[in-house]
């Protein structure tokens, strides 16, 4: 019965969006809007179809793909480890807590420009940026998750004599998983836009270099494309991450 | 992006404050000392990509002075503030009605879901299509990230509606309208202003990314421009301005927040 209710609204939320998507087909074939701001969505599912023909989009789309789990995966074992070490200990959190809150702040992507400067036009570039980006939330959620630990889970520990490594392994982790988890989930996204600024700054190939190619070329179509190709990658990815918390955080 | 909390390492609830202590600026003192020795043994005046500490800071100074910072700081400011109010009022109206009625919320959750994980530098060359250069596609992109935080912690503060008041309203058939003004809205006020606190400080980031890819204003083209020019020291300059201001302006935020909802003056 919950089921049947679920694919019910499902059906209706899809009738909304096909809906808006027959207005959006509508306001181009009535001419209210140049098709160059705003193609229609049948020219936009052509580009799409046309660019994975040639393959062009695959490889771009893998290009991209691969930068952002590769530094994404990367910032979530340096984050969660440094993170890790800060927040276990009071007096770490002293020292360095406070550089890490003027920190947290500043937009990564004014970074770019830098880190071009440093490794110049490369793909170590785009790694690094991303890398660096999506650090701080994890490394942030891991310390807050880290020192939130419920004090008397530490006094039971040393009633029963656990060893430091089991302290870690079998209470604080899992304790500071939800918000590892949820810093992952962040540097996710901070992931996904600094892949395409990086891209863009850096003339890599990868989607967000050629919605750039698609823009200066006044491609619509492949500019929307392109676009929605990026929204997917981001949708999908956080899909995934709910359904890995959910199941590694199943005691919830 | 409900991570961009208020320092969620320094205030505990309850100790009224980020109580500042001397022992943090131990370590951004040992690594400026670093970084100016090794500068210092490393890095020839020169250099194309980096520059000494003493430098940045010199530049700092005068950037500071001659008004170039304050003027690109307004411009930055401005569009991520213009945005905010933009896409923070989408998001509002959204939001509220989309936590009023589950109907609405139901059938709107798909073309929402489609749209809110679009990276907002995606729509960077979409909007410099459409806009061309200008604060127009810089407050547009800010606009549209700025929308999906407020919405959906909007919505959620407004399920979360303490259910007795919602059914004495139903007894006393007090009209829709009344219900959401006098009962809804008041309970939900807080964390709606939270959700603002959080698309502010997105707005900022989102306004930088937007003026170092494209657009040519503001601090992120300040920044651009220095290190195409090959000026290290500025660029750098400019970095550390930016990196005060997120600061300041996260800072500012939430002192607004305490002063509009500070817990002893409540009711």
């Amino acid at each position: 019965m919950r089921a049947a209710t679920q694919l019910f609204w499902f059906l209706g939320s899809l009738a909304v969006a096909a809906g808006f998507v027959a207005a959006w087909q509508a306001i181009c074939a009535l001419g209210l809007v140049s098709p160059i701001f705003l193609p229609p969505p049948d020219a936009v599912w052509g580009a799409l179809v046309a660019g994975f023909a040639t393959g062009d989009t695959l490889a771009n789309l893998a290009a991209t793909v691969a930068r952002v789990f590769g530094g994404w995966l990367l910032a979530s074992a340096v984050g969660a480890s440094v993170g890790a070490l800060i927040g276990v200990s009071r007096r770490a959190r002293i020292y360095i807590a406070p550089s890490l809150e003027f920190l947290r702040p500043l937009p990564v992507s004014a970074l770019v420009p830098i880190f071009i400067g440093i490794l110049g036009f490369s793909e170590q570039m785009v790694l690094t940026v991303i890398a660096f980006g999506a650090l701080w939330p994890v490394l942030l959620g891991t310390v807050h998750g880290f020192s939130a630990v419920e004090p008397r889970l530490y006094e039971v520990a040393s009633t029963l004599r656990m060893s430091r490594l089991a302290v870690i392994g079998k209470i604080a982790l899992p304790s500071a998983l939800p918000d590892i988890l949820a810093g992952m989930r962040v540097g996710l996204t901070v992931s996904l836009i600094l892949v395409v600024v990086a891209e863009i700054l850096g003339s890599r190939e990868g989607l967000g270099y050629a919605i750039l190619l698609a823009q200066r070329a006044y491609r619509s179509a492949d500019l929307f494309a392109g676009i929605a190709l990026l929204g997917l990658i981001g949708y999908l990815t956080a899909l995934a991450l709910n359904r890995l918390e959910a199941r590694l955080i199943h005691w919830r | 992006m409900a991570q961009a909390g208020p320092s969620p390492l320094l205030s505990s609830p309850g100790n009224g404050g980020t109580r500042f202590d001397p022992r943090g600026l131990l370590l951004p003192g040992v690594l400026l000392a670093v970084a100016e020795l090794l500068a210092l043994l490393y890095v020839p005046a020169d250099s194309f990509s980096l520059a000494a500490p003493h430098q940045i800071a010199v530049e700092l100074g005068r950037l500071l002075i001659d008004g170039t910072l304050l003027i690109a700081s307004l411009e930055t400011l401005g569009s991520a503030i213009a945005g905010l109010a933009l896409g923070g009022s989408v998001g509002l109206i959204l939001g509220v009605a989309f936590g009023l009625s589950p109907t609405l919320d139901r059938l709107m959750s798909l073309s929402v879901e489609a749209l809110r994980p679009i990276p907002p530098a995606a729509l960077i060359p979409l909007s410099l299509l459409v806009f061309g250069f200008g604060f127009s596609m810089e407050i547009a992109i800010t606009a549209f990230t700025c929308t999906w935080p407020v919405l959906v912690l909007t919505r959620a503060a407004i399920g979360e509606t303490e259910p007795g008041l919602m059914e004495v309203a139903r007894v006393l058939r007090i009209s829709f309208w009344r219900r959401a003004t006098r009962i809804v809205l008041p309970g939900a006020v807080a964390r709606i202003f939270v959700a603002f606190r959080l698309a502010a400080a997105i707005s900022l980031i989102v306004a930088v990314t937007v003026e170092v890819v494209a657009n040519p204003r503001g601090l992120g083209y300040g920044m651009m421009i220095a290190t195409q020019s090959l000026h290290p020291a500025i660029s750098f300059a400019f970095l550390a301005w930016i990196a005060i201001v997120g600061w300041a302006f996260n800072l500012a935020l939430v002192q607004l927040e305490r002063w509009f909802f500070n817990p002893a003056g409540r009711a």
